[in-house]
């Protein structure tokens, strides 16, 4: 009945996709996780204008930096609670003693993250971007420094929170740790817009932030692994 | 062949045991027995390098477990007190996807969920499960594992008599096959195994019975 000799080839491919389907379907389960980010964005957005002014031309100059500071809020909700569950139910440790490597799985679940969380907020920023009366020429230039942005911010929130998982008062901690980084993104991100609503030429400030998504996307992975084994210990 | 040599572990200042010596070969059961907080659970983390040790080493096959990690962690089946079932995800999901990560003789998960009870339950959330049928669905891994060396943190612990019983035959027939079991917990395990090893984990060292 047992033959400890057969095995049935283990692929990190598969492992992967199966991670990626695991917490498309979780999602897909527990739906509120899915659409309180997305809320949240909105109802921060749309509080800028009844609590300073709705004149056009105020909000037309407060309204990129309105809508990103009002991303980096949303993304700290999903960051918050990224590894939480599979912390506590213990996967976090299956996933150590899996031979597929740590950060290959942890890869899997930040696209997936990302996927999940993030894609909506840059898919619903047109809408906010006429409620806060921007220029319809600088809103594409809005939603890519979103879609280049939003996965650096949740990467870089995900390794903080990989540290800060095993605490039982971690959130307050995450935020000290994690949104002084965000600082450089959001400088980047602002200064692209503003080339952007002057007409100017924004592949600088682009290049920058795609660097900063690079380097992100290719150490994060292997620093929440890190984290998440001396979590675990 | 798993060999634990000298191994030393702390936790927060006090030693839990110091200089522990064991070997564990095939065909063999090790039980692992102390009172609450002697270590037993630090022990079987520390084997497996989920818990890193102060001193000591972990020989498995000849070679050190540091030095030949994915090897050793292909063979090593791990069940510990937080047994990685998520509460969202139905019984049948839970095992396909702990199946995407680990060696398995098969996926069958349907005669697997049929072993430990769990007919007619596959397709419902964990959450809506029972504390033992939770456990039930974390043992259904057993029937699909072909890893050597299993590591169970207190595996009879919210299971009813019969699901005890059929635990017992199941590290019966792995035993046949060759396997290797280490195991805790409060359970005298004497009558059902003639071949027993015990650790006993009192306050300081481990002492081998």
């Amino acid at each position: 009945m047992n033959n400890l000799s057969t095995s049935k080839p283990l692929s990190y491919w598969s492992a992967f996709k199966s991670i990626f389907i695991r917490e498309i379907k979780l999602a897909w389960q527990k739906p509120t996780q899915l659409v309180q980010p997305v809320v949240f964005f909105l109802i921060v957005v749309t509080l800028f204008p009844l609590g300073i002014s709705p004149a056009p031309k105020t909000l037309q100059m407060i309204g990129p930096g309105v809508i990103w500071i009002a991303a980096i809020l949303a993304i700290m909700l999903v960051v918050e609670r990224l590894f939480r569950q599979d912390y506590q139910e213990g996967t976090i440790e299956a996933w150590l003693l899996s031979t597929v490597p740590m950060s290959l799985l942890v890869g899997a679940k930040l696209l997936a993250a990302w996927f999940i969380s993030c894609s909506v907020l840059v898919l619903i920023t047109p809408v906010l971007a006429l409620l806060m009366n921007i220029e319809t020429h600088v809103i594409p230039a809005l939603m890519l420094s979103l879609l280049v942005g939003t996965p650096i911010l949740l990467f870089v929130g995900a390794i903080g929170n990989a540290l800060t998982v095993g605490l039982n008062q971690g959130g307050v901690l995450l935020s000290l740790l994690v949104l002084p980084l965000y600082i450089p993104v959001l400088i980047f991100a602002t200064s692209l817009i503003e080339a952007a609503t002057l007409n100017m030429s924004y592949t600088g400030q682009m290049s920058i932030l795609i660097s900063m998504l690079l380097v992100s996307c290719f150490f994060a992975p292997v620093a929440i692994a890190a984290a998440l084994k001396n979590t675990v210990n | 062949m798993l060999e634990v040599q000298g191994l030393t572990c702390f936790r927060q200042n006090r030693c839990l045991f110091a200089g522990l010596n064991f070997v564990l070969s095939e065909h063999q059961i090790c039980q692992i027995e102390g009172p609450n907080g002697a270590g037993k659970s630090t022990l079987l983390r520390a084997i497996l390098g989920l818990f890193r040790a102060d001193e000591g080493q972990i020989i498995w096959s000849g070679k050190s477990t540091t030095q030949q990690a994915e090897l050793f962690l292909q063979q090593v089946f791990f069940l510990g007190h937080k047994f990685a079932i998520n509460s969202d995800l139905t019984p049948w999901q839970n095992l396909e996807f702990w199946s995407a990560l680990n060696p398995t003789q098969n996926d069958d998960f349907a005669s697997a969920l049929t072993k430990v009870g769990l007919t007619g339950l596959e397709h419902i959330p964990c959450h809506s499960l029972s504390a033992g049928q939770h456990r039930r669905v974390a043992l259904a891994r057993l029937w699909l594992t072909n890893t050597k060396l299993w590591v169970l943190d207190e595996p009879f612990t919210a299971i009813d008599k019969s699901g005890v019983q059929l635990l017992q035959q199941r590290f019966n027939s792995h035993l046949t096959s060759g396997g290797m079991i280490l195991l805790t917990s409060h359970q005298d395990l004497s009558q059902e195994f003639a071949q027993l090893h015990t650790i006993k984990l009192t306050d300081n060292t481990g002492e081998i019975i």
